[in-house]
């Protein structure tokens, strides 16, 4: 039989039994799109964490309060009160050798009026090194002045984000800003630039960072982002980074030091583990519709065992009708897997729309790989069926013994 | 050029043994025009099976121009229906969900020959069974007798030698079924093509020019001339 003339047979049988077809095809392409759509999501999160601590360059030390046990993962959120990181531990760290520079860092929120306008802003404190550790780029203005870090003075540099909603189209260079109630000179204006561990770097105020000590009355750090000389030497600046704070602080080790190698090491890890929950619930569900498509292909089989018989009696060999019944099932797991990969493609894109920081992309292994596996499990579960219909005595079908 | 020798068939039921074919031989010539008559049960239509090889004896041997065909192959003897033999059924066998043209083309699409091959034949074999007008109808489109002209297009599409008919107008009223018989003669008479017919109706028996009888798995009778 030729290949165009078998696959207009079969659509022929589809198209007469489209219920039972259309029944197959959903199950098969929610097999498919359950695979797809899952590590399509998986990757846009890791692409969208990795890309998050990527910013973060690969000579960049973060200490933060308190100590985490194993190597990386996330700060501690409770337990014994850390001693406090000081101004003072961070100009210490600022000598030791490897290090570039340091910029101190303290977060918090407040409301930021001008004039009748006002809304809550993420507040961080820092020195101007933030701004060269981070790359951040001024579109109008300057960066914070680079004066001692425990100098106040009322200045600020704010988002651009900020800058809209604050000013709109107005000038906002020199104007006074009224934060808590502290009053903040705008002597910058920062480039658009996107999120970055879970700051909106245009939605920020940057201040001074001994006057946000006094803004939130805080005397402790938040964070030390510590810059190093290069990649090789994170490691040793690290360790050397750990072993001064212990000793400024009685012997305790109390701070956790964490690098982009360690955060992206154990969000692999959780990652990884979320791939292989995807695969697993993948694997099930092209299961259920390869154990459909068996289903299916016996009832065909069943159903059809006249025709079968006729067909042999007009000279079909055990083959064709074989190539019939397993050409019908690939041509549903063909057209099921095709309607899953559009479907999560479909999903896909508006989750991308909706959040377009976040890249959600199926990686096309696992496209590829759904469509396969979808194709093998229908060949393989409509195999016994058809091979069935395949050794029926032409004489035994066409009277529809079976 | 058909010779079957001392062929068997028998079919278990429950525990007791149905002896349909009992030490069968027959002969039959390039051409001739047989019908097969006798009481039901009497395994006509298992000779007629045997013949078309769509059923295998379990013992004897039947040659088919010089070939045992029961040394051949599974494909082979799908070969050898294709090519060879022609089937006609009382009930069509046609595929509801294919039209009449899709119908008496399928043994062509089956042998793999190219559609563009397949067209002419096909018309004019819708024209030569006056089934041109009804080319696209459905077969419970049809009457029972353009059913089985139908089935007889499909029968003979692929220019077989030998034709049999079971009970090929069981199902039809006696005009119809006259126009049957009459297609089936115009082939064997235009053609040369062997006929094999059975049947219960002794006026249809009565045409061929060999009439065979059955009883009990057995040939009980085999007369020759008018
Ligand atoms: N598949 C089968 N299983 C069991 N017995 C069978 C089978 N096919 C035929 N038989 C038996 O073999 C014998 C011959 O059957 P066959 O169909 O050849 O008869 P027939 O002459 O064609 O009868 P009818 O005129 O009713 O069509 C019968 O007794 C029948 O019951
Ligand atoms: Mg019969």
């Amino acid at each position: 039989m030729r290949t165009a003339d078998l696959l207009r047979f079969d659509f022929q049988v589809l198209n007469r039994h489209r219920f039972r077809a259309l029944m197959m095809l959903i199950a098969m392409s929610i097999g498919v799109a359950a695979v797809n759509l899952l590590t399509g999501l998986g990757e846009g999160a890791k692409a969208f964490v990795l890309g998050e601590f990527s910013m973060l360059g690969k000579n960049t030390l973060i200490m933060l309060p308190g100590k985490k046990e194993t190597s990386g993962g996330m700060p501690p959120m409770m337990g014994a009160a850390p001693r406090d990181i000081t101004l003072q531990d961070a100009e210490a760290m600022r000598r030791l050798s490897g290090v570039v520079q340091i910029a101190p860092l303290i977060v918090g929120m407040s409301e930021v009026s001008y004039g009748s306008r006002n809304r809550e802003v993420m507040i961080a404190g820092t020195t101007a090194s933030y701004f060269s550790i981070r790359q951040l780029s001024i579109r109008q203005g300057t960066a914070l002045p680079e004066v001692p870090s425990d100098v106040a003075s009322p200045v600020c540099v704010i988002g651009w984000k900020v800058k809209q909603e604050i000013f709109g189209e107005r000038p906002a260079l020199g104007q006074w800003l009224k934060a808590g109630d502290r009053r903040f000179r705008v002597v910058g204006i920062m480039d658009a630039k996107g999120q970055a561990l879970g700051m909106d770097m245009n939605d920020l105020m940057l201040i001074p960072v001994a006057s946000a000590q006094a803004l939130f009355n805080q005397e402790g750090l938040f964070r030390v982002m510590i810059e190093v000389q290069s990649a090789d030497m994170v490691k040793k600046t690290k360790q050397r980074v750990i072993d001064t704070m212990k000793l400024r602080h009685e012997g305790d080790e109390d701070v956790t030091v964490i690098t982009q190698d360690s955060i992206l090491a154990a969000f692999n890890k959780i990652l990884d583990t979320m791939t292989l929950a995807v695969g697993g619930i993948g694997a099930i569900s092209l299961l259920v519709a390869g154990i459909l498509i068996m289903n299916v292909t016996l009832i065909a089989v069943t159903q059809r065992t006249k025709e079968i018989g006729l067909l042999k009696a007009i000279g079909a060999t055990d083959r064709d009708v074989l190539q019939i019944f397993l050409t019908e099932a690939t041509l549903m797991a063909v057209l099921g897997a095709l309607l899953g990969v559009i479907l999560s493609e479909t999903a896909l894109f508006i989750g991308r729309v909706i959040f377009p920081d976040i890249g959600f992309h199926t990686p096309p292994w696992a496209m590829v790989m759904s469509v396969v596996i979808a194709i093998v499990t229908s060949v393989l579960f409509a195999w016994g069926p058809s091979r069935r219909a395949a050794r029926m005595e032409p004489v035994n079908a066409l009277q529809g013994r079976n | 050029m058909i010779e079957l020798q001392h062929i068997n068939k028998t079919f278990q039921l429950g525990d007791q043994t149905v002896h349909a074919l009992d030490d069968v031989s027959l002969l039959i010539d390039k051409g001739e025009y047989i019908s097969v008559m006798g009481p039901s049960g009497s395994g006509k239509s298992t000779l007629l099976n045997v013949l078309g090889l769509l059923d295998q004896p379990n013992d004897g041997h039947y040659l088919l121009e010089g070939t045992d065909t029961t040394q051949l192959s599974e494909p082979e003897r799908a070969r050898y229906r294709r090519d060879h033999i022609g089937f006609v059924f009382q009930s069509y066998h046609l595929v509801n969900r294919l039209n009449a043209r899709e119908n008496i083309e399928l043994p062509l699409v089956l042998a793999g020959i190219p559609p563009k091959e397949r067209a002419p034949r096909v018309d004019e074999m819708l024209q030569r069974l006056s089934l041109t007008p009804r080319a696209d109808h459905l077969p419970n489109q049809l009457s029972g007798g353009q059913r089985q002209r139908v089935a007889i297009g499909r029968a003979i599409i692929m220019k077989p030698q030998i034709l049999l008919a079971d009970e090929p107008t069981g199902n039809l009223d006696s005009k119809s079924g006259a126009d049957v018989i009459e297609l089936l003669e115009e082939l064997n008479q235009q053609q040369g093509i062997t006929l094999l017919i059975v049947t219960h109706d002794a006026a249809v028996g009565q045409r061929a020019h060999r009439r065979i009888r059955m009883v009990d798995g057995r040939i009980d009778t085999d007369k020759n001339g008018a």
